[in-house]
């Protein structure tokens, strides 16, 4: 089976050619029948390549389809590589995905024929290029993913073109990637110039022998780290995830939760060989993942737009699995992974419905006591928040509880660090979901006569993300609870090479039973704070003060960019063009011209006409010639 | 002999063409650049089986033992295809105009083909001086007759400049000439006659040639010629220009100066790279802040030159390699962006201020599609025909110095924002009253960019046959390289 | 008569033709000057061919054969030059040589 993974990527790519093409002829129902269908037939191959990967004695396999780049002794073959931790993400990528993509079918039905058909190419574009990202198998595969996922992100949220600040949101999300990307490249440039290799296993075989800490080592997890910075959206690239809302919904989801955003973990849990061998990277990884958890979370509580408060949940769950990849805790990240894809697929696709039902409405404030009007997605969307704050039972409490042990284990700053952002975390969610659905209803009276619950396509995948969102966990089970984690189990020979590097953090039993039911307590107390505090929200009309105006502001970050980046580029760019290049060089060149004229014409006073002074300047010039020849 | 052809089609055509009326010229130009297309290809498929037979040597001038010595070698094959490429793309796709006094104007544009085929195919340095100047006279007469209001000074610039730059290498191929065993003009010559001078001679005559070169490329300081003329040209003569022509500073970079005077040419490699990443970043940033839609091309397509010349400098395996192939790709991509705006500005009357534009791609979708994707390779996004040279260029610079990447890489960044920029300042948004009467693709423009995009992709997802085309000329290079660094 | 005589008489002929040349206006005096200036070189010329056949060598009378050929130039010359003379005269009815500055402008 594996010999037809190149199937995986092919079939959304056919459907992104057939609709991109026909997107004159095909009739909507077509449209949808070839996106959907496309995504779903390669979901199908993934788990049976799944199952494959999991049949015990599986070894990973290689396949390569022709050489891409071969030059002298670097040779770059386009290959693809089926182990267990790209089998998962394909089962990740293509079943939320598929479930996005049937969503799609029905939120996006009021598109033009022609809309709706490029809509439907990009986003199977999307699939395609993060398809090639994890199945790639040497990191220049991983860089045309990596790209491409940077590329359609960018189509998907400037979809609506005509609207100049979306365009302006697509832009800026392309060139945020684009700086990271850099990163990645250099990262792979270095490689090359150490390893003459940019296979996987070439390079980590190479890897393992150079000794942990080796700064070459050292320099490529960092430039690597630089690449998921960017397309992770941890700080300090992170702004462009938030702006990248003014997309439709359903994309919202799909970059959140399944795609483009998990790169940057999947990379980290790819490369663990050299990430463990660089404690010190790993260090910093912690570091940044720490600070973008706690700072996307402090903004999240004072968002009103339903998609910002997700956005910057995103950016904190991000900043979480940094933190399990920092820690050395590769397996639990990739866990979350999953987990958050359920979850925040589910959050998204319900605020997506939200918004459906209120007519293109996404301010929370303006909203209200929707649960009586739309039951499947109240419940769902409930689900959701329940998970991501992590109540036990659901499946963001088994990830989220393993990360926040890891921490324990490493650095009980981190810990407390991480515990923190989860009660904010409970906190910003409930507040979001008790001022949406509970209270009474806010917007306009017109709103409230068109309010309806969405139509099947839409309900349904909300409710099989709802039933992943709860039992997704079980397959991960900590082991206190005296069975194996599944997922651990299945993912560890992925994570063998690096296990003789890693350094081992042990947790008593105890100590783990204790630190969940902490995390448990204070997080269900949070929840009842925000009930408290927002069950009978009105919106109180008036401007936000203080640290809450900040937040609401989003600590000033976009604005502080502006000011230390944008502007002083921009301001070098006019000094260049008018100044140096108008005035310095093209003047200069121009003054040269000039001078030969003016020269010119100095010199052709002598020309006077006058046959006498000729004469008598070739006499003189006879004379001198005379004398030069007496003289030498 | 097929390589005589390549030169003599567009040359009788050429001269046949100014005895032409009416669609005459026309229709002679678009048959004889499709015949040299598919004179082109068969050459590259000699080339493939017997590199030899594509060599042809005749008496030219026996009293300076000038000989009309032609061939092609990897490189050579590529730019000719390149040129032949270029110019049917271009009559394609102006072939519904019709320009005053077309019979010259069609004339000399062959003329300028045969003068690049000549300057690509040469062995002898007399024919590649004498291609060279062939190549770039119509090219004045071109811009100055059918040129925009300006087009008198800037085409003074433009000769003056290129002129200037053409005189010292005539200085340098005459000096180098004397210093030939057997006096002659043969490429062999030159190298054997290089490599016996003195390091001080060669670092002189190295700029010399390099000056000219530079000038054609262009290469900052020397630039300022370009973004006039390209915006001043009929966009016929920009596409030329910028597609084809300026690759021949490369060209002559790599055929007469790399394996001519390698020592000096590897002493001040440093110098010359750090020039054009300072060219990169320079003109990146004043593409970011142009509105002229045509100038910022230009300056976008200074710093792409730039790269190319720091990586021919850079003079490693990968680094060579991805020159060679981004000279194609280059060519093929800004040629497409020629024709877009070429359809833009007419379409709208002349207007190519990005301030006015806006909202054309839900008037012209086809066109706004075509836009995108050929920026996008022109900003080397991956399985695009630019990320393959890009990716060769970037990671042999690397490996001269990690920071000269580090630097030139922003561009890639740069290019990012300058494109990005572009796309949503004309195709996305509303559209106003200057764009809502645009209409979209005729049936000849969209075959010529369907070509283009066809190319982008095939070269962009397997360059393996472009690569080994161009394999040989760099293992010729390595090994001039490798025999200066051991001589100094 | 030694010959210092014939060269001071020769040097005096031709300087006065060049100042003549430098100095006068009319073109037909520049015209005889120059002529003077030739025929002091012709003398110089006979005279150290009389020298050196005093001296005994056989072949010293050659130069006077360049005598010839200067006279025979002179004699074209003049024909040239009084024709461009008596067109410059038909044109400006004068032979004033600062007239003719109209290549100037």
């Amino acid at each position: 089976m594996s010999n037809l993974v190149w199937l995986v990527p092919l079939l959304p790519f056919i459907g992104f050619l057939v609709n991109g093409l026909g997107r004159k002829f095909l009739p909507k129902a077509g449209v949808s029948i070839v996106g959907s269908g496309s995504v779903i037939a390669a979901f199908a191959i993934a788990v049976s390549l799944f199952l494959e990967t999991k049949a015990p004695g599986f070894t990973p396999r290689v396949i390569s389809l022709f050489s891409f780049i071969s030059v002298g002794k670097l040779s770059i073959p386009f290959a693809f590589q089926v182990d267990q931790l790209s089998a998962l993400f394909l089962l990740i990528i293509t079943g939320v995905g598929s479930l996005i993509h049937i969503y799609s079918a029905a939120y996006m039905h009021e598109e033009s024929n022609e809309g709706y058909a490029r809509y439907f190419a990009y986003l199977n574009l999307f699939i395609f290029s993060m398809l090639l990202l994890v199945l790639g198998a040497n990191y220049v595969m991983m860089f045309i993913g990596w790209e491409g996922v940077g590329l359609c992100s960018y189509l998907l949220i400037g979809f609506w073109f005509k609207n100049p600040s979306f365009s302006k949101a697509a832009n800026k999300a392309f060139i945020m990637n684009r700086i990271g990307d850099l990163g990645f490249l250099l990262g792979i440039f270095y490689i090359i110039a150490n390893f003459g290799t940019v296979t996987y296993s070439a390079v980590f075989a190479q890897a393992a022998t150079m000794g942990s800490g080796h700064h070459t080592l050292v320099i490529i997890a960092v430039l690597l780290f630089i690449g998921a910075m960017g397309k992770s959206a941890q700080i300090p690239l992170y702004t462009w995830l938030p702006d990248a809302m003014a997309g439709p919904t359903p994309v919202s989801a799909l970059i959140h939760a399944a795609t483009m955003v998990t790169a940057g973990i999947y990379m980290i849990a790819r490369s663990n060989v050299i990430y463990t061998l660089a404690p010190a990277v790993q260090n910093f990884i912690v570091i940044i993942g720490t600070a973008t958890a706690l700072l996307a979370a402090s903004i999240a509580i004072a968002q009103n737009d339903i998609k910002k408060v997700l956005a910057y949940s995103t950016v904190s769950q991000l900043g979480y699995m940094f933190i399990a990849l920092g820690v050395g805790a590769y397996s639990t990240a990739v866990f979350h992974v999953m987990t958050h894809a359920f979850f925040k697929a589910l959050l998204f696709l319900g605020s997506g419905s939200v918004i459906h039902a209120m007519g293109g409405e996404q301010d929370i404030r303006k909203m209200g006591g929707l649960k009586k009007y739309l039951p499947t997605t109240h419940w769902t969307f409930l689900v959701g928040c329940l998970a991501i704050a992590g109540i036990p039972g659901f499946s963001g409490f088994f990830s989220k509880d393993e990360i926040l042990a890891n921490a324990f284990a490493a650095n009980k700053i981190v810990y407390v660090f991480g515990l923190l952002g989860a009660l904010m975390t409970a906190f910003y969610m409930f507040r979001l979901y008790y001022i949406t659905f509970c209270g009474s209803f806010r917007g306009t009276h017109e709103q409230e006569h068109h309010l309806h619950e969405s139509p099947a396509a839409m309900t349904i995948p909300l409710v099989v993300l709802a039933v992943l969102s709860v039992f997704g966990g079980y397959i991960g089970l900590p082991e206190v609870f005296g069975v194996k984690s599944l997922l651990n189990e299945y993912l560890a020979p992925i994570f063998a090479p690096s296990v003789p590097f890693a350094a081992v953090h042990e947790l008593e039993p105890g100590t783990e039973w204790m630190l969940m039911i902490i995390s448990s307590v204070l997080v269900i107390g949070m929840i009842f704070w925000a009930r408290a505090k927002y069950r009978r929200y009105q919106n109180p009309g008036t401007e936000n003060t203080g640290l809450l105006k900040v937040l609401e502001n989003k600590w000033y970050v976009d604005e502080i960019y502006d000011a230390v980046i944008v502007r002083p580029l921009q301001a070098l760019s006019q000094f260049f063009s008018e100044v140096m290049e108008k005035l310095g060089i093209d003047r200069l060149v121009n003054g040269i011209g000039k001078s030969v004229q003016w020269g010119g014409q100095q010199l052709r006073v002598i020309q006077n006409g006058q046959v006498g002074f000729y004469i008598f300047a070739m006499v003189l010039g006879i004379i001198v010639l005379l004398v030069i020849g007496l003289l030498f | 002999m097929l390589t005589v052809l390549l030169i003599l089609i567009p040359l009788l055509a050429g001269f046949i063409s100014f005895g032409l009326k009416g669609t005459g010229p026309k229709v002679l130009a678009l048959l004889s650049s499709i015949a040299t297309l598919g004179v082109s290809l068969v050459a590259l498929f000699q080339f493939k089986v017997h590199p030899e037979a594509t060599r042809f040597t005749a008496q030219w001038i026996p009293q300076l033992n000038a000989k009309f010595a032609v061939g092609l070698d990897g490189m050579g094959a590529m730019l000719c295809l390149l040129t032949t490429i270029a110019f049917v793309l271009v009559f394609i796709s102006i072939f519904s105009r019709t320009y005053e006094r077309s019979n010259s104007f069609y004339g000399l544009l062959l003329l300028a083909q045969a003068g690049l085929t000549g300057v690509f195919t040469a062995y002898d340095a007399l024919l590649f001086y004498v291609g060279w100047e062939l190549a770039l006279v119509p090219m004045y007469f071109l811009c100055s007759i059918w040129g925009g209001e300006k087009r008198i000074p800037v085409t003074f610039k433009f000769f003056i400049y290129t002129f200037v730059g053409s005189l010292f290498m005539l200085i340098g191929i005459i000096y180098l000439y004397l210093h030939t065993k057997d006096a002659s003009f043969s490429y062999n010559a030159f190298v054997s006659a290089g490599a016996s001078l003195q390091h001080g001679e060669q670092s002189w005559l190295f700029w010399l040639f390099f000056v000219a070169f530079a000038i054609k490329m262009p290469i900052f300081p020397l630039h300022t010629w370009q973004p006039d003329t390209y915006e001043q040209s009929p966009t016929p003569v920009t596409m030329i220009l910028s597609g084809v022509m300026v690759k021949m500073g490369l060209f002559g970079a790599l055929r007469w100066l790399l394996p001519v005077l390698p020592g000096a040419s590897a002493s001040w490699s440093d110098l010359v790279i750090v020039l054009s990443i300072i060219g990169i970043v320079y003109a990146s940033c004043i593409a970011i802040v142009q509105s002229d839609l045509k100038k910022m091309i230009a300056y976008s397509s200074i710093a792409h030159i730039g790269l190319m010349s720091a990586a021919i400098f850079a003079h490693n395996q990968l680094s060579l390699q991805g020159v060679l192939v981004q000279m194609f790709n280059h060519g093929i991509n800004i040629i497409g962006l020629w024709i877009i705006v070429d359809v833009i500005e007419q379409r709208l009357g002349g207007v190519k201020n990005m301030k006015e534009l806006g909202g054309i791609a839900s008037k012209a979708p086809r066109l706004a599609i075509f836009l995108v994707i050929i920026s996008l390779a022109n900003v080397g996004l991956p399985l695009t025909n630019g990320f393959i040279g890009e990716f060769l260029m970037f990671s042999g610079l690397f490996q001269v110095n990690v920071w000269f990447m580090a630097v030139a890489g922003l561009g890639i960044i740069l290019s990012a924002v300058y494109i990005l920029n572009m796309i949503q300042r004309v195709i996305f948004g509303e559209s106003n009253a200057v764009t809502a009467k645009i209409t979209d693709l005729t049936p000849g423009e969209t075959l010529s960019l369907t070509l283009i995009v066809l190319l982008i992709f095939v070269v962009g997802v397997y360059p393996k046959p472009m690569l080994e085309l161009v394999s040989g000329t760099t293992q010729l290079l390595q090994v001039a390289f490798q025999g200066s660094i051991s001589l100094k | 008569m030694p010959v210092q005589y014939y060269i001071f008489l020769s040097v005096v002929l031709f300087c006065i033709g060049i100042m003549g040349v430098l100095m006068r206006r009319n073109a037909i005096i520049i015209f005889m000057c120059v002529e003077l200036m030739l025929n002091a070189v012709n003398l110089l010329m006979v005279a150290f061919s009389k020298m050196w056949a005093d001296a005994g060598h056989v072949d010293a009378g050659a130069a006077q054969i360049f005598v010839f050929f200067i006279m025979v130039v002179a004699a074209a010359e003049v024909a040239v030059g009084l024709a461009i003379i008596v067109m410059m005269y038909r044109n400006t009815h004068s032979v004033d040589i600062n007239l003719l500055n109209r290549l100037k402008n």
